[in-house]
């Protein structure tokens, strides 16, 4: 386990809200010191725009958001060059689908994704293949709602061009097995789109042995800021995509007829962009290293593992995902809305999410009007389970007893 | 009000047994909650100034489903004006900023949602829905 304690010190929300039961992690991550202060920093002493002044400020604020981007690059493994800074992971996926489609995807191309997908990641293909009349399929999940490897076999044809797929689900917390998935899908030529935005701050994502064609995350659920995201991409493909904003930044040369735009990655970031939330996610990025991925994916298991132990002796609910790979915890209180489950759990300071969790599909999957969704993360610990698993007792006795009529 | 008595009171009457569910054909209005998937629609018999009748239709949390049915009730019968002047008081009433008018009759429960501001919304939906009935909007 790690020192909760002391970590729960560097995040300062737990100085406001000492009785704090955060299992919301999934949604946002909280944020520590050093990365308010690094952006602190930044702003209250270097806050200036970056890439356009020769003057000695202008020149450490293009310094340090380069260096965030490096320190991206080495988190995945990519070339910096291959790390384009984007507001979020929609931002990303929505951007990539629309320079990608331009040139690759034509009438009758299909374009395979599943129904565990983020809308960010679904929404935007569906927009595209309704457009240019390419099919949207999805992979079969498996009984337990799974992605698997088998079933991706027998989606695969020679018609599809893109996979589009979440790492991590963010309402099942299952891990797709894309080490087995991208090459069958390079064999069959199609490229691969990963949306990582539930997986970077939970084990080491490693895009070079991953493979994959493109990657993205958001840096809030990273102990980073709102407004930064990264989308990664293979740099033989980013080199052929034309950009779809244009503007400031991200050319070298205007002429009234035409422009030559910057090389990768500036031509994608046209405009002034997030600097100080850059600048912050390069210091989340630290932090994490700091701590260690693997001991913080030892910790969530720990407290997953200890959670689920709680659960299992509970009767009045309905569990959705008893194996997943991420600390995810996703149920239902039964006969209960989970938003009204989710009133209960607030009164006891017990913040959780309840919803379609922006994945509606898995709703439909799991034939509900959406679930109640707690995610671990570093800075919670067993009191933190404790109050959850003491909360949703509470709530079914609570529901009980109405139904009851007492 | 504590959140059981507001369950209590709200659940066991409204939500298990919903008062002039099913539409019949008039006029109405349907607004959705996205984020939490209440769905309902309002429709409303007017004439001469008069509500006639309210009915509702849809799915939702407890707090939304049980508030159109305590609306129809509410509601129907009185006159357009009075009931416009009863849906802002009811708004006021559950942002908290009065403890609610006597004539909200049975909504007076819902005062109690002041102290979940996340969950105004549900409350207040079916009062939309019927707020732009009355303004003339109608979905068909
Ligand atoms: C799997 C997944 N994809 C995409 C997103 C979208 O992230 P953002 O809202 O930061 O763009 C989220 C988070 O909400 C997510 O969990």
């Amino acid at each position: 386990m790690l020192a909760v304690k002391k970590i729960r010190e560097c995040f300062p929300i737990y100085k406001k809200h000492p009785r704090l039961v955060y299992l919301d992690s999934a949604a946002t991550s909280l944020k520590p010191q050093p990365v308010l202060d690094k952006m602190n920093e930044y702003y209250g002493e270097y806050g200036v725009n970056i890439h356009r002044g020769v003057y000695e400020l202008s020149f450490k604020a293009t310094d340090e958001y380069d260096l965030a981007r490096e320190k991206v690059a080495r988190f995945i493994n990519a070339r910096t060059e291959e790390v384009v800074f984007t507001s979020n992971v929609t931002d990303a996926l929505n951007k990539l689908a629309l320079m990608y489609a331009k040139e690759n995807i034509k009438a009758g191309d299909v374009v395979l994704t599943s129904e565990l997908e983020h809308h960010s990641s679904l929404l935007p293909w569906m927009k595209i293949c309704e457009e240019k009349k390419a099919g949207l399929r999805y992979i079969p999940l498996s009984e337990e709602g799974r992605i698997t490897t088998e079933n991706f076999k027998k989606a695969l044809t020679d018609k599809v061009k893109v996979v589009a797929l979440t790492y991590v689900s963010n309402v099942m917390g299952y891990r797709t097995p894309l080490e087995e998935i991208i090459p069958l899908a390079h064999e069959n030529g199609s490229v691969v789109i990963v949306d990582a935005a539930q997986a970077v701050q939970h084990f080491r994502v490693d895009v070079k042995a991953l493979d994959c064609d493109f990657l993205a995350f958001s840096g809030h659920k990273m102990l980073g800021p709102t407004g930064i995201g990264v989308l990664y991409g293979k740099k033989r493909h980013l080199k052929k995509l034309q950009p779809v904003f244009y503007g400031g930044d991200m050319n070298e040369d205007v002429y009234p007829d035409r422009v030559e735009i910057k090389e990768i990655p500036y031509c994608f970031e046209a405009g002034t962009p997030p600097i100080a939330e850059a600048i912050g996610l390069g210091r989340a990025i630290d932090f994490l290293e700091e701590i260690g991925l693997k001991n913080i994916e030892a910790h969530c298991r720990e407290l997953y593992d200890y959670a689920l132990a709680k659960l299992s002796g509970i009767e009045g609910f309905t569990l959705y995902n008893k194996n997943a790979d991420i600390p995810i915890i996703a149920l239902n209180i039964d006969g209960v809305h989970p938003h009204d489950a989710a009133t209960c759990f607030e009164q006891d300071k017990v913040c959780i999410r309840s919803g379609h969790h922006c994945a509606q599909l898995v709703s439909r999957f799991l034939n509900c009007v959406g679930s109640l969704r707690a995610s671990i993360y570093l800075y919670n610990d067993r009191e933190d389970i404790d109050m959850f698993v003491g909360a949703l007792v509470k709530t079914i006795e609570l529901f009980r007893k109405l139904d009851g009529g007492q | 009000m504590n959140l059981e008595n507001l369950y209590r009171q709200v659940i066991l009457d409204h939500y298990k047994n919903p008062r002039n569910k099913g539409l019949k054909g008039y006029p109405k209005v349907r607004i959705k909650n996205p984020s939490c998937g209440d769905d309902i629609t309002v429709e409303a018999k007017v004439s001469e100034g008069l509500i006639e009748e309210i009915n509702h239709e849809g799915s939702g949390c407890s707090i939304c489903c049980s508030s159109a049915s305590v609306l129809s009730e509410t509601l129907g019968g009185k006159t357009t004006a009075k009931a416009e002047e009863l849906i802002q008081k009811f708004y006021s009433m559950i942002k908290g900023e009065d403890e609610g008018d006597e004539e909200l009759e049975e909504a007076l429960v819902y005062q109690g949602v002041s102290q979940f501001p996340a969950r105004i919304k549900c409350a207040t939906l079916p009062w939309k829905a019927l707020e732009r009935l009355l303004k003339g909007d109608d979905d068909e």
